[in-house]
């Protein structure tokens, strides 16, 4: 599903330059639920907006569902984007003034359905998310539990094989970081493929996978108790 | 996706009213000064006649002073004629149709004593003249020939006079008393304005069209006085109505009515043999310098649009620049505001040219509200400029639908303009910066 080799990013400005990401290499198969801790400044989120397709990485090789994305153009980076890939963000990222029908309907604008194609689409994933009594609500008269519930329901509303969620439960208290928890096993479990980059060490224990990067390098963990605490302070 | 760039438009909008109102305010005001002068500049500068401004000739003949050209600046010919040149050339008929004319005036005394006496301003000119410049009649119709050679007492009079004096009846065939003498009212004109007043820019370009129209020679005849200007590059030879009428004074105008390039070719050359033969009876002391001008061309040359008006139309033009670098920083301030929607929507599959897209419809629905507004602001300024200048500006200070529509087009236009580099900057927005930034 997501296949990178030896990915190197390098951040440059006049007096220094920074190699966030260095010979960086993942397999991420179908199905998968991977969690990818580190510690500030490891190239978590370098590494999250390369595999989004947000960035792009100055050497190696990055394979989306197959398809070689390096020489794509800006088109047809937005068009993978929109058909593939889901994005959860830890604030959520909603339009506060569109209410949640029109948040969810954002990503399937572009991707060209008819109106009721993405009314039925929209309505079937609040369902999912548990908000279909509350499509004309505005963001802010939503939880925060809520508001990341939305921003679910518009990942999934274009049904991408593949979601990047970004410290979804970072904004989150306990309970409602729980609900979303469970919320993206379910949608794991129906298929969809999950990469979640994480502080959160209890969080990541409830995942199949654990990846742990350092220095824009990654290292496979077989447990979440492999995970060096000090590095995730 | 049209629907859908037009209601986030209006969305954003509403966002930020404030900014939004500015921006729209910034445009409007630009747009207002600009179609301010631009239509002042567009009507004065309007085509008066265009079925036939092609056709139709203004005659100029160089009698001047041997020492000193009638212009110093163009060296172009007197502007006017003298009465002789005048009947001369109208009597050679050498044109399609040809009219010669001159203005006048008088005290109109109606029958009814309850109108009082009032001053007119009268229009002598041959019977052509109705058909040469399409003039709409309401009741009746102008004189023939031979009433012009018999110097008929016989007038075409104006809607407004008919509805003073005849309570707006079918005044054909009623009688009227105009300078002392007895008239018969033979036709009425329907509303008529040419603007500018061609057929006389010497004496006004832009006032209304005289009252009362009668055969030319009736000035002769009723030794009507010379209104407008007149000129002389050497005194009369005595005293009295029939020496001016022989002087190198001028005072009337002529126009002729001539159908193709070869005929207006052959015109000029009948104008240069008629100035040869008076060269030999003494008269026309300087070189051949004859001109014919059709309607447009003797509209430039009579610089009917002034200079001032032109300068403040380019002056307001600079102004609507300034007001559009204003509404690029506004924009500038507006979009990235926006930047992390920007970022969210480049996320979710937005391509750089959807973005683009999106914006552009924005900038334009602001650059439309501020021409309206610009519009409404015009309206205003003309209005001002009607009120400042009285009689000359009403007939220049209307807008009609062109200008309508120039006036939003020009907003859209500069709008757009304004908004390209905003858009452009909103567009390469790198969405990875701004998702973690909300």
């Amino acid at each position: 599903m997501l296949k990178m080799t030896n990915v190197k990013k390098v951040f440059r400005t006049d007096l220094v330059e920074t190699h966030a990401l260095r010979d960086f290499n993942l397999d991420v198969k179908e199905g998968d639920f991977v969690a990818v801790t580190g510690p500030s400044g490891s190239g978590k989120t370098t590494f999250l907006n390369i595999a989004g397709l947000l960035e792009t990485f100055d050497g190696g090789s990055y394979q989306l569902d197959g398809k070689c994305v390096s020489n794509l153009s800006d088109s047809q980076r937005s068009k993978l984007r929109n058909e593939k890939i889901g994005f959860i963000f830890q604030s959520f990222n909603l339009i506060p003034d569109l209410d949640l029908f029109d948040n969810v309907d954002v990503p399937l604008r572009y991707r060209g359905f008819n109106r009721a194609e993405r009314k039925a689409r929209i309505e079937q994933s609040l369902e999912v998310v548990g908000l279909a009594n509350r499509m004309k609500h505005l963001p802010s008269q939503l939880s925060g539990g809520q508001q990341q519930r939305v921003a679910i329901a518009r990942a999934l509303a274009g049904e991408p094989r593949f979601l990047l969620a970004d410290e979804p439960t970072g904004n989150l208290d306990t309970k409602m970081a729980h609900s979303v928890m469970e919320l993206l096993q379910n949608i794991n479990a129906q298929g969809t493929t999950i990469v979640m980059v994480t502080h959160d060490q209890k969080l990541a224990k409830e995942v199949q996978r654990n990846i742990f990067v350092r220095d824009g390098q990654v290292s496979e963990l077989h447990s979440v108790g492999d995970i060096p605490s000090a590095a995730m302070a | 996706m049209f629907s859908y760039y037009l209601r986030l438009a209006f969305k954003s909008m509403g966002r930020n009213p404030i900014l939004s109102a500015l921006m729209v305010a910034a445009i409007a005001l630009g747009i207002g000064a600009s179609m301010t002068t631009i239509t002042v500049n567009y009507m004065m500068s309007s085509n008066p006649i265009p079925e036939k401004s092609e056709q139709l000739f203004y005659v100029q003949v160089d009698n001047w002073s041997p020492h000193n050209p009638y212009d110093d600046e163009t060296g172009f010919p007197p502007t006017q004629l003298t009465w002789r040149d005048a009947n001369n050339l109208y009597n050679a008929q050498q044109g399609t149709r040809q009219t010669i004319m001159a203005k006048s005036g008088g005290v109109v005394q109606p029958d009814d004593q309850d109108v009082k006496p009032f001053e007119a301003a009268f229009r002598l000119a041959t019977n052509e003249f109705f058909a040469m410049f399409n003039v709409p009649f309401l009741f009746g119709s102008g004189w023939d020939t031979q009433a012009d050679k018999n110097r008929e007492h016989v007038v075409v009079i104006t809607k407004q006079i008919n509805e003073r004096v005849f309570g707006g009846d079918n005044s054909v065939g009623r009688e009227l008393t105009i300078a002392g003498h007895t008239f018969k009212v033979i036709g009425v004109l329907d509303t008529w304005q040419p603007i500018p007043k061609f057929y006389d820019v010497e004496n006004g370009a832009f006032e209304d069209i005289e009252d009362v129209f009668m055969p030319f020679l009736l000035k002769e005849e009723l030794e009507l006085p010379s209104w407008g200007n007149t000129s002389c590059w050497k005194p009369r030879e005595s005293d009295g109505f029939h020496a001016f009428l022989n002087s190198e004074c001028i005072n009337f105008q002529m126009w002729v009515e001539l159908l193709d390039a070869n005929a207006e070719s052959g015109y000029l050359a009948f104008l240069n043999n008629y100035v040869n033969e008076q060269k030999s009876l003494g008269r026309f002391p300087r070189p051949l310098n004859n001109k014919l001008s059709h309607v447009m061309e003797w509209m430039e040359i009579s610089e009917v649009v002034e200079e001032d008006a032109k300068v403040m139309m380019w002056l307001s033009l600079m102004f609507l620049t300034v007001c559009l670098l204003n509404t690029i920083g506004l924009l500038l301030a507006k979009f990235s505001s926006k930047s992390s929607e920007i970022g969210l929507r480049r996320a979710v599959g937005a391509s750089k040219k959807d973005l683009f897209y999106q914006h552009t419809v924005e900038t334009a629905c602001i650059g439309l509200l501020g021409g309206l507004l610009g519009l409404v602001l015009a309206l205003l300024g003309l209005t001002g400029i009607k009120s400042l200048y009285g009689d000359f500006a009403t007939k220049v200070a209307n807008f009609d639908f062109t200008l309508v529509l120039l006036g939003l087009l020009l907003a859209l236009i500069s709008s757009i303009a304004a908004g390209l580099y905003p858009t452009w900057r909103a567009c390469n927005i790198q969405p990875a910066s701004q998702l973690k930034s909300q």
